[in-house]
C-alpha cells in the first residue's frame, strides 16, 4: 500500500513559529549588541581605570620607582618591608582603628536611632526622611571646610567657640590641640553629619521589612511596647541590616581621606593610611614603589578584615 | 505614541539607542580626553607657532592670574596657556610632571630628584649672558653638578611681623633672641590678642629659621644631616617652649602665609614672608616693624628663609627648545615684565641684581628693612634636600613641638630617613 500523498499543508503552520524564532534569534542579537553598546564603555572604564592600574600598582611594589610610574629597578620584597617595618604606616593603621573605634559604633547607634524616630513619624515622613539623607549627598571637602572655617576654627568667631564663650570657658583650637586631642571632635561630627543618613535609609527600608504581625503577635503575648519590643522584635529582625552597616562602616573608615585631609592635613598624629599612602606616592615625595606596596597591603588588611567581621558577625547565614 | 506627544516618532527603545549611544560616546570621549592646559592644536590661530602649556599655583595676591595670562599672550613666538591652580599645586606639578601631559613650562622648587627623574633640562644656555646679575645663593639652590637647571622668578624672605603700637605699649622691644621672643609673645598675649602666629600646626614652619639660627643646616657641604646635635635639639625644644607659652594663635581661618591674622587684629606679631606687606600696609598703614627669626643664644646668629618660586623646562615637553625660549624671553629679556610681577601686586625681591637695586618699592620702610635683612641673615634651599627629608623633617618638628617628645630621640630617628635618602641618592 502506497502512502497517501502527502501535501504541503504541513509546512504552512510551522511558517509562523520559525518566524518567530528568527525574529528572537534577531532580537537575541539586537539585545546583545545593545547590552554592550550600554555596558562596553563602563566596563572598559573598569578594565582601563580600576583594573589595570591595580595591576600596574602590583607591578610598582616590587620595584623602585622615584618620580616615575615606569618601574626602574626590581627590588623583590623590599618595598613591603619597609612598609611593614615603617613606623609611620602603622602609625596611620592606629589613627584609623581609634577613628573606627569611634565612628563605627556612633553611626551604627544613631544611624539606627534616626530611623526608628523618623520611622514612627506620622507626618512629613518623607520630609524628615530627606532632610536627615540630604548631607549625603554634600561633598565631603565641602563640608571639612565649613567644619573648619566656621565651626571650629580655634578663634573666638568660630561657632564652637562662641557657645563655649557663652559659658565663659576659653576659645579652643580644635585642630590644633594635640594633649587633649581635640582634633578628634571635627573630625568624627563632620563624618556622623554627612554619612547617617545613608545608614538611616539602609535601617528604615530593614524596619518596613517587617512584618507588622510579629508585633501584633508581641502585644498579644504581653511584650510592652518600647525597650521589650525593640530588643526582643525589632533588633533580632534587623541582623542583616545591622551587620551590613557594620562592615560598610568599617570600610569606609579605612577609606578616610577626605575629611582628614582637609581638617588637619598630612601630620603625623593625625594621617590614616590614605593620607600617608598619598603624601608618600601622590604627593611630593613621588615614591610610587612604597606607595604601590602600602597600597596593596592595605587592600589585603581590608579585606581580611571584612571577611573576619562577615564571619564573627555571621554575614550571608542563611536566612538572612 | 499619541500623535500630540513630542517627538512622537521616536519610539522609546529609539530613544534608548540613541541616548545609550550618546552616553557611550561620552563616556569614551571623556575618557579618552584630558585637560593639560595646552591649547588645542591650531587653537587660537596660532598658525604654525608651537603650542606650550605653563602652569602657576595660585598666587594670593589679587591681579596676578590676569598678569601671567598678559604675559603669555604678548609671547609672539608661541600659543602659550596658562594653567592657574588652586590647592595642592606640588602634587598636581608631580602627577603632571610623570607624563608627556604635563606642562612645558612651569613653576616650582628644585631638588636633586627632579634631575635624577629627568623632569627638567639645564638652562645653562639661556643663563649664561646674565649669571652674574642673580644672587649667589638663588643660582645655588638651582644647580646641580654644575649645572643651572630653573630661573628665580621671585625671592620670598620670610621674617616675623610685629605691631609697632602693641610692643610699644607693652614697653617691649622687638625681640633679639629665642628667648626675647618667647617672653614678648607671653606679655603680649591678652584675651583677645595672641602673641604670635606661627601657622596653625603650631610652628613647624619655624624648623628651618630656628635651626639656622642655632649654626646648624639641613645638610652639610658634604651632604650629611646637618641638624643633629645639641643645639639644634635646644632650638627646637625652644619651638617646643614658644608653642607650650600658650601665647601662640592656632586655629586661625587662614594659614601663616595669609596677613589676615595680624590685620584682624588676632595677634601682635605673625610670621609670614615678605609678599604681604602691601596688604598688611593697607590695613595697618605704619604700624608694621620686622625682624629676623632671632638668634638662638650669643652664639647663634639670626636667620631669614629665603624662599621664592623658581621657572623650570619640563624634559617631557614635545617643544623644549621652544619652551626655553620662551622662559629666556619671560624672566631675562623682559625686564619690565618681572618687575611687575615682583612689584606690583604683592612684595618680592627681584632676582636679577640690578632689578632690584632699582625697585623704588623696596627702598622705604618695612620693605626695604626686610631686603637689608635678607641680604644679611638669609639662607636659601640645598637642592639635596629632598621632599621625602622634608617630610620626616617636619614629622621631628611636629613631634616636638606638639607632643614635647625629646628632641634628640626624633633627631634620630629623622637622621635614618635623610641618610637612607642620601644613601639611595649618592650612593
Amino acid at each position: 500500500m502506497s502512502a497517501p500523498a502527502k501535501t504541503s499543508t504541513p509546512v504552512e503552520p510551522a511558517a509562523p513559529g520559525a518566524r518567530r524564532a528568527a525574529r528572537r534569534n534577531k532580537g537575541i542579537k539586537g539585545n546583545t549588541l545593545w547590552f554592550w553598546v550600554f555596558v562596553g564603555p563602563f566596563v572598559l572604564g573598569l578594565l582601563i581605570f580600576s583594573y589595570l592600574p591595580i595591576l600596574w600598582s602590583l607591578v610598582l611594589s616590587f620595584f623602585e620607582a622615584y618620580n616615575t610610574a615606569t618601574p626602574s629597578k626590581f627590588v623583590g620584597l623590599r618595598n613591603y618591608v619597609d612598609m611593614l617595618t615603617d613606623h609611620n604606616f602603622l602609625s596611620s593603621l592606629g589613627t584609623f582603628t581609634i577613628f573606627a573605634v569611634f565612628i563605627v559604633p556612633l553611626t551604627f547607634v544613631l544611624s539606627l536611632a534616626l530611623a526608628l524616630l523618623v520611622n514612627q513619624v506620622k507626618i512629613a515622613r518623607a520630609f524628615f526622611r530627606s532632610v536627615f539623607f540630604l548631607p549625603t549627598a554634600c561633598s565631603y571637602v565641602v563640608a571639612s571646610l565649613i567644619w573648619k572655617l566656621s565651626i571650629f576654627n580655634g578663634v573666638r568667631f568660630g561657632l564652637a567657640n562662641t557657645i563655649l564663650g557663652w559659658f565663659g570657658i576659653d576659645n579652643i583650637a580644635w585642630l590644633s590641640t594635640v594633649s587633649p586631642p581635640w582634633y578628634w571632635v571635627p573630625l568624627v561630627t563632620v563624618r556622623l553629619w554627612l554619612q547617617l543618613g545613608f545608614y538611616m535609609i539602609l535601617f528604615i527600608a530593614g524596619l518596613q521589612r517587617i512584618s507588622p504581625s510579629l508585633y501584633e503577635a508581641a502585644y498579644v503575648d504581653g511584650a510592652k511596647p518600647g525597650w521589650q519590643v525593640f530588643r526582643y522584635i525589632t533588633l533580632p529582625q534587623l541582623r542583616s541590616t545591622s551587620v551590613a552597616v557594620l562592615i560598610l562602616n568599617l570600610i569606609a573608615a579605612y577609606q578616610a581621606f577626605d575629611e582628614f585631609y582637609n581638617l588637619v592635613g598630612n601630620v603625623n598624629y593625625a594621617r590614616p593610611p590614605l593620607v600617608y599612602l598619598y603624601g608618600i606616592s601622590l604627593g611630593s615625595i613621588q615614591d610610587l614603589g612604597h606607595g604601590s606596596a602600602g597600597a596593596l597591603i592595605l587592600a589585603v588588611i581590608i579585606m581580611i578584615v571584612t571577611l573576619l567581621q562577615s564571619r564573627i558577625l555571621g554575614f550571608g547565614k542563611a536566612g538572612d | 505614541m499619541p500623535a500630540h506627544v513630542p517627538n512622537a516618532g521616536l519610539s522609546r527603545r529609539d530613544l534608548l539607542k540613541q541616548t545609550g549611544g550618546l552616553a557611550a560616546l561620552a563616556a569614551f570621549t571623556a575618557a579618552c580626553g584630558g585637560n593639560t592646559g595646552r591649547p588645542s592644536s591650531g587653537g587660537g590661530g596660532g598658525g604654525s607657532k608651537p603650542n606650550l602649556s605653563q602652569w602657576y599655583h595660585q598666587y594670593g595676591e589679587a591681579g596676578t592670574q590676569q598678569a601671567a595670562m598678559r604675559y603669555a599672550k604678548a609671547y609672539p613666538d608661541a600659543n602659550v596657556s596658562i594653567q592657574w591652580t588652586p590647592g595642592d599645586y606640588d602634587a598636581k606639578l608631580a602627577s603632571g610632571l610623570l607624563s608627556s601631559k604635563g606642562p612645558d613650562v612651569f613653576e616650582g622648587h628644585f631638588n636633586i630628584s627632579m634631575v635624577k627623574s629627568n623632569q627638567v633640562v639645564p638652562l645653562d644656555d639661556i643663563m649664561a649672558d646674565v649669571k652674574d646679575d642673580f644672587q649667589p645663593g638663588d643660582l645655588a639652590t638651582n644647580t646641580l653638578d654644575g649645572k643651572i637647571y630653573g630661573i628665580r622668578m621671585i625671592i620670598d624672605p620670610q621674617v616675623i611681623y610685629y605691631r609697632k603700637s602693641l610692643l610699644d605699649k607693652a614697653g617691649i622691644k622687638p625681640p633679639e633672641t629665642v628667648d626675647d621672643l618667647i617672653s614678648a609673645a607671653k606679655e603680649l598675649t591678652t584675651n583677645k590678642v595672641k602673641g604670635i602666629f606661627v601657622g596653625n600646626d603650631g610652628g613647624n614652619v619655624l624648623g628651618g629659621p630656628a635651626l639656622y639660627s642655632s649654626g646648624g643646616e639641613f645638610l652639610t657641604k658634604d651632604n650629611k644631616p646637618g641638624f643633629g646635635g645639641a643645639r639644634a635639639a635646644q632650638a627646637f625644644d625652644k619651638l617646643h617652649e614658644l608653642y607650650a607659652s600658650k601665647s601662640v594663635l592656632l586655629g586661625a581661618p587662614t594659614d601663616w602665609w595669609d596677613p589676615t591674622a595680624i590685620n584682624q587684629g588676632l595677634v601682635a606679631m605673625q610670621w609670614i614672608g615678605m609678599w604681604a606687606v602691601p596688604g598688611m600696609q593697607k590695613a595697618l598703614g605704619d604700624d608694621i616693624g620686622v625682624i629676623p627669626f632671632p638668634k638662638l643664644d650669643a652664639q647663634g646668629k639670626p636667620s631669614v628663609y629665603s624662599g621664592g618660586w623658581t621657572q623650570f623646562v619640563s624634559a617631557k615637553s614635545a617643544n623644549v627648545d621652544a619652551a626655553k625660549k620662551y622662559v629666556k624671553w619671560l624672566w631675562i629679556d623682559k625686564q619690565d615684565y618681572q618687575e611687575d610681577w615682583s612689584l606690583s601686586y604683592g612684595f618680592h625681591i627681584p632676582p636679577r641684581k640690578s632689578l632690584a637695586a632699582k625697585a623704588s618699592k623696596l627702598q622705604s620702610g618695612v620693605a626695604a628693612d626686610t631686603v637689608k635683612l635678607t641680604q644679611d641673615y638669609s639662607y636659601t634651599d640645598n637642592p639635596a634636600w629632598t621632599p621625602k627629608m622634608g617630610t620626616a623633617f617636619t614629622d621631628l618638628l611636629t613631634n616636638v613641638i606638639k607632643k614635647g617628645a625629646d628632641p634628640a630621640a626624633e633627631i634620630t630617628k629623622a637622621e635614618k630617613t635623610v641618610n637612607d635618602e642620601l644613601s639611595r641618592l649618592f650612593g
